[in-house]
């Protein structure tokens, strides 16, 4: 059965590592539904997270040809329940729906989202949360004409108390110590 | 440890002399001129192969590689010189093979503008190698060419390709070598757990009907050895892949044959009836297993393999031992039960004398007129007192030369089995023969992938490689006209070849041959090829509509391999 995974991969930060990753993805035909990259909480490591809809043998399999990459320190995989997670979208509306009616203040303050910036020709608002909710809150705004719109790809931490790869990575040197 | 100045160009060859480079094949181009000139002053330490084409280098540096174990070396200019090793990269990612390829790039401020000669090779060869590396700095050549060393012939092998701009080339630094011992995201091999151990000698003690598979993983181990011991002690049959064969001499009692689309009758058939598979550095290949969802499903599996992307990717293994197979089973040795399956061996027996009957008889000793790929095969083998090394090229010769050769000693066996790459047997046998100066390489090779690297007889005339080239020719791409027969009708869509006279251009490239065309002539003119101290070719007329059986048919399960058309 297919469903959501989350790859979570921290590897060496080199150029190019990019490729190697998304090509494991492409050889096996699985698409990236979203995928962010940025530097992990341990220095010199990244952190990238990649959201397939797949089924679980594929994303074993995936993930153990990612964890085969020389530049790759270690890969995982999670479900959603398994996982917190968020993505944030930012809309550009109109000046003029701000004027005109309460609605877009009434609608910002139901969605529990907030307002960046005014200017003269538009309101930037900030919303985050599933996906569907940021997609829910650009269907009500979209009343007004929504001028531009994004969304970030998603960022998550595991429901997990412990953080393994500070773990993995003290066993791993301790291994590589030892082949001296 | 003092340091010297050097240029990028010779800390390039000072670092290949570190890690005991005795032969680079290559071919010079703009890009990677100063490497070659620093290469001049050391003609005397490293001996450098001018192949002709860089296609050529490759595929010898990958016989080099199967024959000695150590890391084949390639050079090649940028651009056209960097992706004509493409095809040779990828044979060697798939057979496991070590490469260290350095290829010549244009000078880093060109990079990404078109520049003449420029081709993103890093961006072309990252599907296909094992880790790739573009050097824009003359500071970083010896540790990365120490890394390449290191990841390509540790753990599971495979080929590494370092991409020099030119300006790193010229460039200047302070020479200092220390080889890699450890790169921090990588783990080559994972120490053998012995509670797997544990459990998968309960599985082998309590199985009545065992069969062991043997692949590369054991002759790349060098655990040769523990896998005669351990089918010894335990007394199991083994069959071998493509790859995995000379790692268990021919005639070793054990030994059951061959698995796979064209392999032995019993090792195929009773697949399907051994209550227990012990898989010892094999990937289960689809050549080897036909119809993955009827693949022993009546046996337990056992996997001993360094790859963990290997375990459960084709077939689930019931018990995976992970890490080297050297150590794996020399441990299984010490907690297996000294056994025999007499009964279970007589069965592989049986099967051996119907395909003798059916099969093999006719292949050998041939009554039909027409001269048949085994009888070719099997002088060979014998005429070499089944000490030489085989290097085949890939079709209908291969897996016949396969099926018949016959070995005494390991890394004996030079194909191209994952990639099925045509061409490759030719200058493989120059890099085989370089590799083991001492034995007898034979290049079995038909007519169709002859043609795709023809041109490497210059290489083996200018080097005096005393190659014995077998020539099967039935003037057809032989493999896929069978198919046409078999699945298409006899619809044989582009596959006959009107072929040269192959001993006028080998007399052209300064080797001596003979044509073969009736069976009175054959033994005397294998013997007299054998005899021969330099290269020769043999050419050996074949009947054209000559077939390789057994075979199991694509998506058939391995126990419905077919025995006759």
């Amino acid at each position: 059965m297919k469903r959501e995974y989350n790859i979570t991969i921290f590897s060496e930060n080199h150029i190019g590592l990019l490729n190697r990753i998304t090509i494991v993805f492409t050889r096996r035909k699985v698409n990236i539904e979203s995928l962010v990259v940025s530097e992990s909480a341990i220095e010199g490591v990244y952190k990238f997270l990649v959201v397939v809809n797949t089924t679980e043998d594929m994303v074993k399999k995936v993930v153990a040809q990612i964890e085969k990459l020389i530049d790759v320190i270690r890969a995982f995989y999670h479900t959603n329940e398994e996982m917190i997670f968020q993505e944030i979208a930012l809309y550009k509306v109109p000046i003029e729906a701000l004027y005109e009616s309460d609605t877009v203040e009434r609608i910002v303050r139901n969605a529990g989202a907030k307002i960046l910036e005014i200017t003269r020709e538009y309101v930037v608002i900030e919303k985050t949360g599933y996906k569907e909710e940021t997609q829910a809150l650009f269907e009500e705004l979209n009343q007004f004409k929504v001028m531009q719109f994004t969304r970030s790809g998603r960022v998550a931490l595991t429901r997990d108390p412990i953080e393994r790869l500070s773990v993995f990575l003290r066993e791993r040197d301790a291994f590589l110590d030892s082949l001296d | 440890m003092a340091t010297k100045k050097v240029t990028g160009s010779q800390a390039v060859i000072l670092s290949l002399l570190e890690e005991g480079v005795e032969i680079i094949f290559g071919y010079p181009g703009g890009a990677i001129m100063p490497i070659y000139d620093a290469l001049y002053d050391f003609d005397r330490h490293i001996n450098h192969i001018l192949t002709r084409h860089e296609q050529g280098a490759v595929h010898a540096a990958e016989g080099y590689a199967r024959v000695t174990g150590k890391a084949g070396v390639c050079f090649a200019t940028s651009g056209p010189g960097a992706t004509n090793l493409i095809t040779g990269i990828a044979d060697a990612m798939i057979d496991s093979t070590p490469l260290v390829c350095i290829t010549g790039q244009v000078a880093s401020p060109l990079l990404g503008t078109d520049a003449f000669q420029e081709s993103d090779v890093v961006g072309i060869s990252m599907p296909v190698t094992k880790w790739n590396y573009q050097v824009t700095y003359p500071e970083e050549i010896p540790e990365v060419i120490a890394q390449a060393f290191y990841i390509a012939t540790s753990g599971r092998p495979g080929p590494v390709l370092i991409d020099i701009t030119k300006d790193a080339q010229f460039g200047e630094l302070e020479f200092e070598y220390k080889k890699c011992r450890k790169v921090r995201s990588y783990i080559p091999e994972t120490p053998v757990d012995p509670f797997k151990v544990k459990e998968a000698a309960d599985l082998i003690n309590a199985a009545k009907k065992p069969l062991l598979l043997f692949g590369q993983g054991v002759i790349i181990g060098q655990a040769e050895q523990e896998l005669k011991d351990f089918i010894e002690k335990t007394g199991i049959p083994a069959a071998w892949t493509l790859l995995g064969l000379s790692a268990l001499p021919t005639d070793h009692p054990l030994n059951v044959g061959m698995l796979g689309m064209h392999g032995n009758y019993g090792p195929n058939l009773l697949t399907n009836e051994a209550d227990l598979i012990i898989a010892a550095g094999m990937r289960f290949d689809d050549r080897v297993t036909g119809k993955v969802a009827a693949y022993a499903k009546q046996a337990k599996i056992i996997h001993l393999e360094i790859d963990p992307a290997e375990i459960n990717k084709i077939i689930k293994a019931d018990v995976a031992v992970l890490g080297n197979v050297k150590k794996s089973l020399k441990m299984l040795i010490g907690n297996v039960n000294e056994n025999n399956h007499s009964e279970w061996i007589q069965r592989f027996k049986d099967c051996d004398k119907i395909e003798y009957d059916k099969i093999i008889q006719k292949d050998l000793f041939p009554e039909k007129p027409g001269l048949t790929m085994g009888e070719a095969i099997r002088m060979v083998a014998d005429e070499t007192n089944h000490n030489a090394i085989l290097v085949t090229d890939v079709g209908q010769h291969q897996m016949i030369a396969q099926r018949y050769f016959k070995f005494r000693q390991s890394k004996s066996n030079v194909t191209s089995g994952g990639l099925g790459t045509m061409g490759f047997g030719l200058p493989a046998s120059i890099g085989a023969q370089l590799g083991a100066p001492d034995r007898t390489v034979v290049a079995v090779i038909g007519d169709g992938g002859f043609q795709m690297t023809i041109q490497e007889l210059g290489t083996i005339a200018q080097n005096k490689l005393p190659v014995k080239i077998l020539l099967l020719n039935n003037h057809f791409l032989g493999m896929v006209r069978q198919w046409q027969q078999l699945f298409f009708e006899k619809r044989y869509s582009f596959t006959e070849l009107q072929n040269p006279d192959f001993i006028t251009i080998a007399k052209g490239f300064g080797i001596p041959g003979h044509k073969v065309d009736a069976r009175d002539d054959l033994q005397s003119g294998i013997k007299k090829m054998i005899a021969h101290e330099g290269p020769y070719l043999l050419e050996v007329t074949i009947e054209k509509e000559d077939n390789v059986f057994p075979m199991v048919p694509t998506g058939a399960s391995v126990s419905d391999i077919i025995l006759e058309p």
